[in-house]
């Protein structure tokens, strides 16, 4: 166990500090460095100046030893300043990364409590009328461009039947729990449809799998009653590979949660990483990218050791 | 009984009679022929109707549908259905573009890890695992926000107008093939032990030849699935990129720039936001389902029924 979890957290680190350089080595090839845009902005400064700065910054030496010198104020925790927010990366970083955690705990928890009974009931009468009107669905759901399903919700909602408000978070810093809510109905709808489509093809066919094996002709056998066979012998033997398969979509969960943020004001990590790219936030951008990734290793390796879990017959030596 | 033993066919016809029994794949590769004839058809269609796409016409913004613009107008006064065809030359174009490179891209470095194994395998399939997990979107949208002259492109070149649709099936397909080499590494393992290989190896064929005559015929079906199944995957991000104004920059018409002002047409042309994303939601359900019944055609395993 122990054996296990060093080399998966040794791994997830190689793979951060990989995506750290890769990211950094992009962004310096992005157009216009901070101080460019300050020359822009500023008449007044000189080129002297200009080139001051530039030194100050570091801006002047070569990629890799600018690499190296941000890479040694990180790992004692200083991720600098946003160019934008003008305050410690961390500090902006913060509130964005618990909405968004929010925003995609919902979404996801939501999106299993449906994914698992429906895949069930397809499995259960595969090539009946239901199971292909859930395929058709789930065709849907993954075929579906995000930014359009959110741009429809919200004509629906918003502009037709003006239930729900079409964005953004409470501007009041006393809202009550209530309108935090509204405002978080469709963009988690958004999220929600996007994820359950997938989920649900994985739990139907790990189910049908599942049903195929000769223990649950067994469980049949000894006149076991159909909620016993499929829900003690089947499911928890079809939940080891949905758990694998849904851990490697934490990355498209992310990548929903960025277009829905964005299509509904959101402030969460998506939309402050989309922002941060678009705005020269450079620092912003990076950090959090890494932040995201950090998020997601997280949640692959916390998918590594449900699986132990429902699967006792897997150790980790 | 004996009938059914004496009547033996050919594979090709096999597979085609399995095929034909997936209408909703039928049905698809129907649309899809259709819409790809209808817009490489766009200028003359555009020719037949007299209304130049590109010809802007303040007057007539946002005009309601009518015999001359069947779906009405922009507002730049532009006629919608032309855009949206001419849209879909640059949409389906760059989903087969990107969808070739992770295609090729996926296969060699499938080949290089399933024949060689060993460390080398170990590092392309951890490769491959990380960019499958990692949050792509955000990657894609760093990696469209370059400045291509900092790579060395010639200026002439970054600055013409079709610049930008070579560049989100670059991005796209530079990313896109992991499970392609996943399902070319599996089947090439497979096939390295089997005994044509084998003899090959025998008569001193070199490890080229054994990859390119003997193992890559045998794994093109789960290439030809895998890579039908992605291209829904890639006309979903590369409409999500120029919505997001990061993939194909108007003037050019892509799908998902057709939407980028969207959220102001809401209130004046709802259904102006309703078709491009229609569009590009029907061409992709219609690539996943031919990609599902091409895979139950291919696949010895799926179940007749």
């Amino acid at each position: 166990m122990t054996r296990f979890l060093t080399q998966r957290l040794f791994e997830s680190v190689l793979l951060l500090a990989v995506m750290s350089f890769v990211v950094y080595g992009l962004i310096g090839l992005m157009p216009g460095d901070p101080i460019d845009i300050l020359v822009m902005s500023n008449p007044e400064l000189t080129d002297e100046d200009a080139r001051r700065l530039k030194a100050l910054l570091r801006l002047d030496e070569p990629i890799h030893a600018r690499y190296l010198a941000w890479a040694g104020q990180a790992l004692t925790g200083d991720f600098g300043y946003s160019r934008v927010h003008g305050q410690p990366v961390l500090t902006v970083l913060g509130p964005h990364l618990v909405r968004t955690l929010w925003l995609m705990g919902i979404a996801f928890v939501l999106a299993v409590a449906i994914a698992i009974p429906v895949g069930i009931i397809a499995a259960l009468r595969p090539y009946s009328l239901t199971d292909y009107a859930v395929n058709f669905f789930t065709f849907a759901g993954i075929s579906i461009p995000p930014f359009w399903l959110a741009l429809l919700l919200i004509m629906l909602f918003s502009v037709q039947l003006e239930w729900l408000p079409a964005g953004g978070v409470p501007f009041r810093a006393d809202a009550g729990w209530l309108d935090h809510a509204r405002h978080l109905v469709l963009p988690v709808l958004t999220l929600t449809v996007l994820s359950v489509a997938g989920f649900t093809r994985y739990m139907r066919s790990d189910m049908m799998e599942a049903l195929r094996q000769d223990y649950i002709r067994t469980a049949w056998a000894k006149g076991l009653p159909q909620h016993r066979v499929v829900l003690n012998h089947a499911l928890r033997n079809a939940l080891i590979p949905l758990v694998t398969v849904i851990a490697l979509d934490f990355g498209t969960l992310f990548s929903g949660a960025l277009i829905t943020e964005t299509m509904f004001a959101y402030p969460g990590m998506g939309k402050l990483i989309y922002d941060a790219i678009m705005g020269n936030d450079y620092n912003l951008a990076l950090v959090g990218l890494l932040f995201a990734t950090l998020l997601i290793l997280v949640g692959n390796l916390l998918a590594d050791l449900a699986y132990g879990w429902l699967d006792p017959r897997i150790s980790y030596r | 009984m004996t009938e059914a033993v004496l009547r033996s066919e050919s594979l090709g016809l096999l597979l085609w009679r399995r095929f034909l029994k997936h209408r909703l794949a039928i049905a698809s590769a129907v649309l899809l022929i259709l819409l790809a004839v209808a817009s490489a058809a766009a200028p003359l269609i555009e020719a037949a109707m007299g209304t130049p796409s590109w010809e802007t016409d303040l007057m007539n913004r946002l005009a309601p549908p009518s015999l001359a613009h069947p779906l009405g107008t922009d507002e730049l006064g532009r006629d919608y259905f032309i855009r949206m065809l001419y849209g879909g030359r640059v949409s389906l174009f760059v989903a087969l573009v990107a969808a070739v490179t992770a295609m090729l891209i996926g296969t060699l470095i499938g080949l290089l890890a399933g024949y060689y194994g060993g460390v080398l395998d170990a590092l392309l399939m951890r490769l491959a695992d990380s960019v499958i997990a990692l949050p792509l979107l955000p990657l894609l949208i760093v990696l469209a926000a370059i400045d291509p002259t900092e790579l060395g492109l010639p200026d002439a070149l970054v600055r013409s107008e079709e610049f930008s649709i070579y560049r989100v099936a670059a991005i796209i397909g530079l990313v896109g093939w992991p499970r392609v080499a996943r399902l070319v590494r599996g089947a090439t393992l497979s096939m390295r032990e089997r005994e044509f290989v084998r003899a090959a190896e025998a008569l001193g064929a070199g490890a080229g030849r054994i990859m390119a005559v003997h193992i890559l015929p045998n794994v093109l079906s789960p290439v030809i699935v895998a890579t039908t199944l992605s291209v829904g995957g890639i006309i979903l991000f590369e409409s999500v990129l120029s919505f997001l104004g990061l993939g194909v920059q108007p003037p050019v018409a892509s799908w998902g720039n057709m939407l980028t002002g969207a959220q102001e047409l809401i209130w004046d042309a709802p259904m102006l936001v309703v078709w491009p994303g229609l569009l590009i939601f029907v061409t992709v359900i219609a690539f996943n389902f031919l990609g599902d019944g091409l895979n139950d055609a291919l696949d010895p395993r799926a179940i007749e029924r």
